[in-house]
């Protein structure tokens, strides 16, 4: 299987194509048709994607699957996966089928919906599978224009405010990275990832305008880079998108932004951040930490306060988050493995979690938290669902969450104890917002009229949830199905990483005085 | 003129022969009446010229003593500027039987536009230069004033025809200004001129001159002023035309003229021009958000690509000459796309430019909208349309040359500018109900948008193999 990835990565593209050129009306069948083969696409897409788990090999920690062709401008087409990258193909593959799933009540512009779904699916996993520079941020980029899309045709009613600022946002963060890649280029000679993270950047000090610039030429691509990852991620105070995105976005939108696209930031910091940038990584951490400290309790406290539920989870994304950035900064085995381990297990609570907020505003139409309670009286199978993740996003041990928590905390207790004592105490925060928010929607007595008719979930909200509460368990008691893929993975890309801070010694300590 | 000259000169020669006679043929065959055989055989002898000079020749070849130089980066340009010549005329040709434009000068002054274009690209000497820029721009004055009852045609071509005059002048003062410093106006003296004496005063005033008046041509700022009116009061099918021809003509003639006559001297004319590039991406990103108008938005839109074309000619290499010229290939396609559905723009029989009647239009036609999207996001830059690596190549070209703020300040403007892409997007898309388009496309048009919306999607995969042509191109120039 020479070309496994290619496949996996171009599958739902070419579902898309055969839908946008083949099927034709807006009848009812067309429109079961499209449906249809979205579902099948995204779920060949994923059995596919199980091959390629089962013939990875964890032990190696270089890339494998790799596939290589000549291109334009000198670049080439280049795809490859490694225990860092593969579980957030899988992640995509996943994930991808339920979100389709998950709007199969829509009927209105049915075909360009699943269209749009497709081909950002290919998109995703594009950005996790790219090994050339210019690749990755192809796909990385191209991803503005469907969800910007999904945004503006499907959202709710301020979409127009959101769409934009979701695409401008992100643009000019990525426009930024995209100067700093075309910098590497020139530097190195290079779009190759794998060559680019043995080139070593220089990372003498620099006067720009006057100002010392430490660590030099890495310290300004890093900042580029970190435009990018930390709008896309996002980290506070350039989260600012993300709640209007979310709260316009329809509820696939949502899960699909939340689960995979936040994940790109995570993943670029531990692709390109912290193994190309070192020196720079290690000038630049505090910062990070206190940014992500910050994040973690300031959107914790702004969520307790929300009183539209898909804002709240927006915040409490944000908040996920901050641990993320800060287990990749702590740069030590138990702080990256937790903050893979946290943004998989995120990605299973936070889509759950829009969803569970789909199902009442499906049937409510409304996400105003005031305009629900009791709920549990006439729904108790998604009182119980809804409690699972509620319980999962707090981080409770068994559950995903709790191990994505303990294991980033661990690493960063290491590196800075205050940093991680603030942290913690969004733990405490996350468990207030989002119990308040489960006792508000769902116990107390079912005294408003408009619930009395409500509905407890359909056969096929039960089959989108089942496969969820599954995974958050089954990582939740033995994380080991993540931390032995990703382990190998990170123990090389951290060895070379201080082996780089070794080689650059007298130039950080320079910098810390 | 010897025998070689004049095979050097064939191509040109023919199509002067074919404009000549073609005027021939409409004075005495008929007027107005055989205006549309005239058009479509001018598109065909210049397609048929296109494929001629794009298969045929190699190497280099000088004519008339230095004066006229046929290399492969005038046989790149040629193309470009033949192929979209003859793809304007065949689409705007609906377009002006419909609303009675439709005169048998109209070919004859494009295919004569053309002819200067060609010369333009070719010039090895400041008298050719003029030459063909002239012959060029005389014709383009006319055929932007052909709707002669109308007002606002009218003051576009004046306006054009005052305003284009002054920058001749300029340019000439330039060069008279470098012909007396230099002693010569043959590019190649002025190169050893400035070799064994270096760049004196004058030479640098003639440089200064020769530039302004060439900013002009391809509409950089400061010297965009006439570029919106123009493009908003001339007739559509010629406002396609002044698009994509002459801006690809005016930016190989700036190519040519400061590799080919001022190559030694790189330093002093590249803050020139990155100059330009700077003034050009920002205005013509920032004005362009306030237009209503699709021409005139058009017009600020091809002042900031002009901005981005010129960031590869301010790097100074061939790896930036090669960009440009990629760049104003798919600008080229890009914008031809863009006017064939401008063209077709009309409601109750008239035609209208204003954004706001594409309101909704993807409930009327899903398959023109969808097209017009890529085409815009491909303007806007945005992956993985091709649009993205015409930006990506002049990128890497100014951070080679060490201008690496030239590209930071570049791709900050070009967020400003996806603004207004994407509002035309989102009017199409989830905008609010409206007056909206009505009038079917004739099939020239369509197949011309759609296949350029196509191209762009396809071009991810090898830019349909410009790559190596423009990169010979680029060799033959920079040396």
């Amino acid at each position: 299987m020479q070309n496994l990835l290619s496949i996996i990565t171009f599958l739902p593209l070419l579902a898309a194509a055969i839908l946008a050129l083949f099927l034709r009306g807006e009848d009812k069948a067309a429109q079961d048709n499209a449906r249809w083969l979205a579902l099948i696409a995204t779920s060949a897409t994923f059995v596919v994607s199980v091959f390629l788990l089962a013939q990875f090999n964890p032990a190696d920690p270089r890339f494998q699957f790799v596939e290589e062709r000549e291109w334009i401008f000198g670049l080439r087409y280049k795809m490859g996966v490694d225990g860092i990258s593969i579980l957030f193909v899988m992640l995509t593959t996943f994930l991808m089928p339920l979100t389709i799933l998950a709007c199969w009540d829509v009927t209105r512009r049915v075909k360009e919906y699943m269209v749009a779904f497709l081909v950002l699916e290919t998109l995703m996993i594009g950005v996790f599978t790219a090994l050339d520079l210019v690749l990755f941020y192809l796909f990385f980029e191209a991803g503005l224009i469907p969800m910007f899309l999904i945004i503006g045709i499907w959202g709710g009613k301020d979409r127009i405010y959101a769409a934009f600022k979701f695409f401008l946002y992100t643009f000019l963060g990525s426009v930024l990275m995209l100067v700093a890649m075309v910098a590497m280029y020139v530097d190195a000679g290079t779009t190759d990832i794998p060559r680019l993270l043995r080139h070593s950047f220089d990372a003498g000090p620099m006067e720009i305008m006057g100002w010392q610039v430490l660590g030099g030429m890495q310290t300004l691509l890093w900042l580029a880079f970190f435009a990018s990852f930390a709008v896309k991620l996002p980290m506070w105070p350039v989260h600012t998108w993300l709640p209007d995105a979310h709260v316009q976005a329809p509820t696939a939108g949502s899960v699909v932004l939340a689960a995979i696209l936040l994940k790109m930031g995570g993943y670029g910091f531990l692709r390109f951040s912290l193994p190309m940038f070192p020196v720079a990584s290690q000038i630049m951490a505090p910062l990070v930490f206190w940014l992500s400290a910050i994040a973690v309790v300031y959107t914790s406290l702004v969520a307790l306060m929300q009183e539209d539920m898909k804002k709240l989870v927006a915040y409490s994304s944000v908040a996920h988050m901050g641990y993320v950035t800060m287990g990749i900064f702590a740069a030590n085995q138990q702080g990256v493995d937790g903050a893979i381990f946290q943004m998989i297990s995120h990605g299973f609570i936070s889509g759950a979690l829009f969803l569970c907020v789909g199902v009442i505003y499906d049937r409510m139409h409304t996400r105003e938290i005031a305009a629900y309670g009791g709920l549990v009286n006439r729904m108790p199978v998604y009182a119980a669902v809804f409690m699972l993740f509620t319980m999962a996003n707090v981080g409770l041990p068994g559950t995903s969450g709790f191990v994505g928590e303990f294991l980033t905390l661990a690493g960063v207790f290491q590196v800075s104890t205050w940093v991680a004592a603030v942290a913690a105490t969004g733990v405490i925060l996350s468990a207030a917002y989002a119990l308040w928010l489960y006792r508000r929607v769902v116990f107390g007595d079912l005294i408003k009229e408009s619930l009395k008719s409500i509905a407890d979930m359909t056969r096929r909200e039960k089959a989108i949830f089942a496969p969820l509460v599954a995974m958050t368990l089954l990582l939740g008691v033995y994380p080991a199905l993540v931390t032995d893929i990703v382990g190998p993975s990170v123990a090389s890309l951290l060895s070379g990483y201080h082996s780089a801070l070794a080689e650059a010694q007298g130039l950080v300590r320079l910098a810390l005085n | 003129m010897t025998r070689t000259d004049a095979l050097t000169v064939l191509p040109e020669a023919l199509l002067a022969l074919w404009a000549l006679a073609a005027l021939m043929w409409g004075a005495f065959g008929g007027k107005d009446r055989v205006a549309g055989p005239i058009l479509l055989a001018t598109a065909a002898v210049m397609a048929g010229l296109a494929v001629w000079i794009g298969l045929g020749g190699q190497g280099a070849r000088t004519a008339f003593a230095g004066l006229f130089v046929a290399d492969a980066f005038g046989r790149f340009a040629k193309v470009i500027v033949l192929l979209s010549g003859a793809a304007v005329l065949v689409m705007g040709r609906a377009h002006m039987e419909r609303r009675d434009l439709m005169r048998f000068e109209y070919p004859v002054l494009v295919a004569l536009a053309t002819l200067g274009m060609m010369m333009m690209v070719s010039a090895g000497d400041l008298m050719a230069l003029y030459m063909g820029l002239e012959l060029q721009s005389l014709a383009l004055y006319v055929i932007a004033a052909l709707r002669r009852d109308s007002v606002k045609s009218t003051e576009a071509g004046l306006k054009y025809f005052v305003l284009g005059a002054l920058a001749s002048g300029l340019l000439l003062y330039g060069a008279s200004l470098t012909y007396g410093y230099a002693g010569t106006t043959l590019f190649s003296g002025i190169t050893a001129a400035v070799q064994a004496g270096g760049l004196s005063t004058g030479l640098l005033f003639g440089l200064v001159f020769l530039a302004a008046g060439l900013a002009f041509k391809v509409s950089a700022v400061p010297f965009h002023m006439w570029t919106p009116d123009v493009y908003e009061g001339a007739p559509t099918p010629v406002t396609a035309f002044l698009a994509t021809a002459p801006k690809v003509a005016a930016m190989a003639l700036f190519a040519r003229v400061v590799h080919d006559a001022f190559g030694g001297v790189r330093a002093e004319w590249g803050q020139i021009v990155a100059f330009l590039a700077l003034a050009s991406m920002f205005l013509g990103s920032i004005a362009a958000i306030g237009q209503r108008d699709i021409k005139r938005l058009m017009a600020y839109s091809s002042i900031a690509h002009m901005g981005f074309a010129l960031v590869g000619l301010a790097a100074g290499s061939a790896t930036g000459v090669k960009a440009m010229l990629i760049y104003m290939a798919i600008y080229v396609t890009m914008n031809l796309g863009v006017f064939a559905f401008i063209l077709a723009m009309e409601r109750d029989g008239r035609h209208v430019t204003d954004i706001g009647s594409l309101a909704l239009y993807s409930r009327r036609e899903p398959t023109r909208a969808l097209a017009l999207m890529v085409l815009l996001f491909s303007l806007a830059g945005v992956p993985p349309l091709v649009g993205f690596f015409a930006k990506y190549g002049v990128l890497v070209a100014a951070v080679e040359a060490g201008m690496a703020w030239l590209a930071l300040a570049g791709v900050i403007a070009s967020v400003i500018g996806a603004f207004y892409y994407l509002r035309i997007v989102y009017l199409m898309y989830f905008g609010e109900e409206g007056d909206g388009l009505d009038g079917a496309m004739p099939p020239a048009q369509q197949a011309l948008m759609l296949g350029a919306a196509a191209a762009m999607v396809l071009g991810v995969a090898n830019l349909f193999g410009i790559e190596g042509p423009a990169a010979a191109a680029a060799m033959a120039l920079v040396r």
